[in-house]
């Protein structure tokens, strides 16, 4: 079976029979979509909750708004259905913890959060999700099923 | 200042004041465990994210990390990263424990802390004597996980201004190759431009 890994700040799409995986989650979040009538996946690994704070934003994969859009632009040119998709999310953990309040290491919060934005707005449900926590996590999403598999260390393994 | 701009005589000008501040916190860690610990010549290095967590060994490997912020005159961070097996020798030779301990328990985790307490320390007050910026560090914060969700912490850092990651790399290793870990200095790309500039460079 085909496996494609999704580095940090990237995207990819597969059509089934294959797994897209992202390893070591950290504060990132992994947004994996779904078609299940065309079994078309989705994975997008971005870093930072929005596209419109910060100046350079070339990298759309890298920001929850325009990544989102843009793996769903990617899914529908190979045949998947906007109205069929659904979602799974992980990662947005805080690695580090400090008594202050630093907005950096709180970006998980931030990221989950903008990305449940996003998903809303474009009407997209989320059926299970996986995020927060202070540990981080590999993902494997299976465009068979659209199973999400998630493997921490020391936290467990489960499928959502 | 991007990390674009930086020529090859900022880029020499940054791995130097790296020797300087991390040889100060190796002889620190030498003295602390009476040992020899051997360090490499410091990398500038300039990658893309998603080759970060190759330089530890790969997104899945486990290593510990120690997180320490700088502020005032200098923003960024430094973190201190070793692999789990040279965290249990260090934790036995700091607390003169035999055997082979394979969990990190409070006692060990609360001396690998304070190590990059000290490392970082002594790192950064080389850095403010040489520079003159005032450069204050927080307490140390620490996470036992995977390399690639550790590293996702200063890459995001650099996310907000770049598409790439820029870090100063110091490899270390006691003298019977028991412990080796990596020292990174993470200063934001604002502050680099201020280092630059107190030594006359820029």
């Amino acid at each position: 079976m085909e496996i494609i890994k999704v580095g940090m700040a990237d995207l990819n799409i597969i059509k089934a029979p294959g797994i897209l995986t992202t390893l070591g989650l950290g504060s990132c979040v992994g947004i994996a979509l779904y078609d299940k009538h065309n079994k078309i996946a989705g994975l997008a690994h971005i870093m930072l909750p929005s596209s419109k704070e910060i100046k350079n934003n070339t990298n759309k994969a890298k920001f929850a708004d325009t990544g989102i859009e843009l793996l769903i632009e990617k899914m529908v040119k190979e045949g998947a259905i906007k109205e069929l998709l659904t979602a799974k999310i992980a990662g947005g953990a805080q690695m580090f913890s400090f008594n202050n309040n630093n907005s950096i290491l709180k970006i998980g919060e931030r990221n989950v959060q903008a990305t449940k934005e996003k998903l809303k707005e474009l009407n997209i449900k989320i059926i299970s999700e996986d995020t927060g926590g202070n540990y981080g996590r590999t993902i494997e999403l299976n465009a068979d099923d659209g199973s999400l598999l998630v493997k921490t260390i020391g936290h467990g393994v489960k499928v959502i | 200042m991007d990390v674009e701009n930086l020529n090859n005589m900022m880029i020499d000008v940054l791995g130097e004041i790296a020797n300087i501040g991390s040889g100060n916190a190796i002889t620190a860690l030498s003295s602390m465990l009476s040992k020899r610990v051997d360090m490499s010549v410091p990398q500038v290095r300039i990658l893309e994210f998603n080759e970060v967590a190759a330089v530890l060994g790969g997104e899945e490997k486990l290593v510990v990390g120690i997180y320490l912020d700088l502020g005032e005159e200098v923003e960024g961070n430094i973190m201190f990263i070793i692999d789990i097996e040279s965290a249990i020798n260090l934790t036995n030779m700091l607390l003169g424990r035999k055997g082979n301990g394979v969990e990190l328990d409070d006692m060990a985790r609360s001396a690998l802390s304070e190590v990059g307490n000290i490392l970082a320390s002594s790192y950064v007050n080389s850095l403010s004597a040489l520079t003159g910026l005032k450069i204050s560090v927080s307490v140390p914060s620490l996470a036992i996980d995977m390399a690639g969700a550790i590293l996702s912490v200063p890459a995001i850092q650099f996310g907000y201004i770049a598409d790439q990651v820029l870090f100063i790399e110091t490899v270390f290793e006691e003298g019977n190759k028991t412990v080796k870990g990596n020292l990174f200095l993470l200063p934001d790309m604002d502050s680099f431009g201020k280092i630059l500039s107190s030594l006359g460079v820029l």
